[in-house]
């Protein structure tokens, strides 16, 4: 298949499967990309999602990325529209009927149902960035003191980013 | 309120973002425009949560429509993307070319070890408050262990434990 259409059947189908946002599809993305179509290696796949995540704007520029660095602009812009349309469509549309249904007991139920699997997604998702991104003591220990202070601190996220960075470039 | 309006208005919010759109966003719609109060806008990002995708993006879609219907939603959703579409793409250009250098190389192994820790300190703001239920804690450690020791799909994933989680959470309340 086309390199274009790939990227809209890769991030089209995992649009949908997004519960509580984009990080819970990375799992899957480096599944598709890294361990299925070696489209990137391990270490290419982390890095860029760094990138995404030093840039301004949401998280579904993970999708913008991978697809720009297979296919260009083209590709970008085809793995963003994948990543959001199917999503986008349907909060449309339920909008429209949101009203009867924000106090139903049924929306209750699967908003306390999604929490758990939102969380297990994302642990799992620092699970995979962890296992391809520290291959040694000393990332080992940029990924702990990040993780430690995104909890608990308010420090903005690109000071940490800059801060790994740095740290990476001054001791590696 | 004008296409160009939404337009401008969420390009404001997309490009000033900087690791999460979503206090921006909020302080630009309820504080600064006034397009809608803070009740309102807690109303239709709770759906947006609610719903698969990213918040923002989603948030973006369903203000545009209400607004100006599918052009008012493309507008909206064009200006919040557009710029951090592009300054990306530049990025990852630029990883491209250079960064097989040495210097840039080590920059990259720190700054990737950073954004899995941003990841993995996210993971634990979400499960912190949730975990108080036990049954939370199993409901997680099952997906954790379905997708990173099991490699199950995403999809599969949720077959598997949504319905689960649908019917403790139904017994319960």
């Amino acid at each position: 298949m086309p390199i274009l259409g790939s990227l809209a059947l890769l991030f089209g189908r995992l649009s949908l499967l997004a519960v509580g946002g984009v990080n819970s599809t990375v799992p899957q993305i480096a599944r598709d990309v890294v361990t299925n179509r070696h489209w990137l290696t391990p270490a290419q796949f982390v890095q860029l999602y760094a990138i995404s995540n030093a840039a301004p704007g949401p998280n579904v520029m993970i999708s913008t990325v991978i697809g720009a660095h297979m296919a260009g602009i083209a590709g970008g812009v085809v793995a963003t529209l994948a990543m959001v349309l199917p999503a986008g469509i349907l909060v449309m549309i339920v909008s429209k009927i949101w009203d009867r249904y924000r106090e139903a007991r049924w929306r209750r139920i699967v908003q306390v149902a999604l929490l758990p699997i939102t969380a297990g997604l994302i642990l799992a998702a620092a699970g995979v960035l962890v296992r391809q991104s520290d291959t040694g003591a000393l990332t080992a220990a940029i990924t702990l003191i990040c993780a430690a202070l995104s909890w608990r601190s308010r420090l903005h996220p690109l000071w940490l980013l800059g801060g790994g960075a740095l740290l990476g470039l001054i001791l590696a | 309120m004008s296409r160009r309006t939404l337009f401008l208005g969420f390009f404001q919010a997309g490009i000033i973002g900087f690791g999460g759109v979503l206090p921006v966003a909020r302080r630009l719609i309820v504080d600064d425009r006034k397009w809608m109060t803070q009740a309102q806008f807690n109303d239709l990002f709770s759906l947006c949560q609610f719903l698969p995708g990213a918040n923002i993006v989603n948030f973006a879609f369903a203000f545009g429509a209400r607004n100006r219907g599918a052009s008012g939603a493309a507008a909206a959703v064009l200006g919040l993307l557009g710029a951090p579409v592009c300054i990306v793409m530049l990025l990852g250009a630029a990883y491209g070319r250079y960064g097989g250098l040495p210097l840039a190389r080590h920059a990259l192994v720190g700054l990737a070890a950073a954004a899995s820790g941003l990841v993995l300190g996210t993971a634990l703001k979400i499960a912190t408050p949730i975990f108080s239920r036990r049954v939370n804690i199993a409901l997680a450690a099952l997906v954790f262990a379905l997708v990173m020791l099991l490699h199950l799909s995403l999809l599969l994933t949720m077959l598997a434990v949504l319905p689960v989680s649908l019917f403790l959470a139904w017994r319960e309340g």
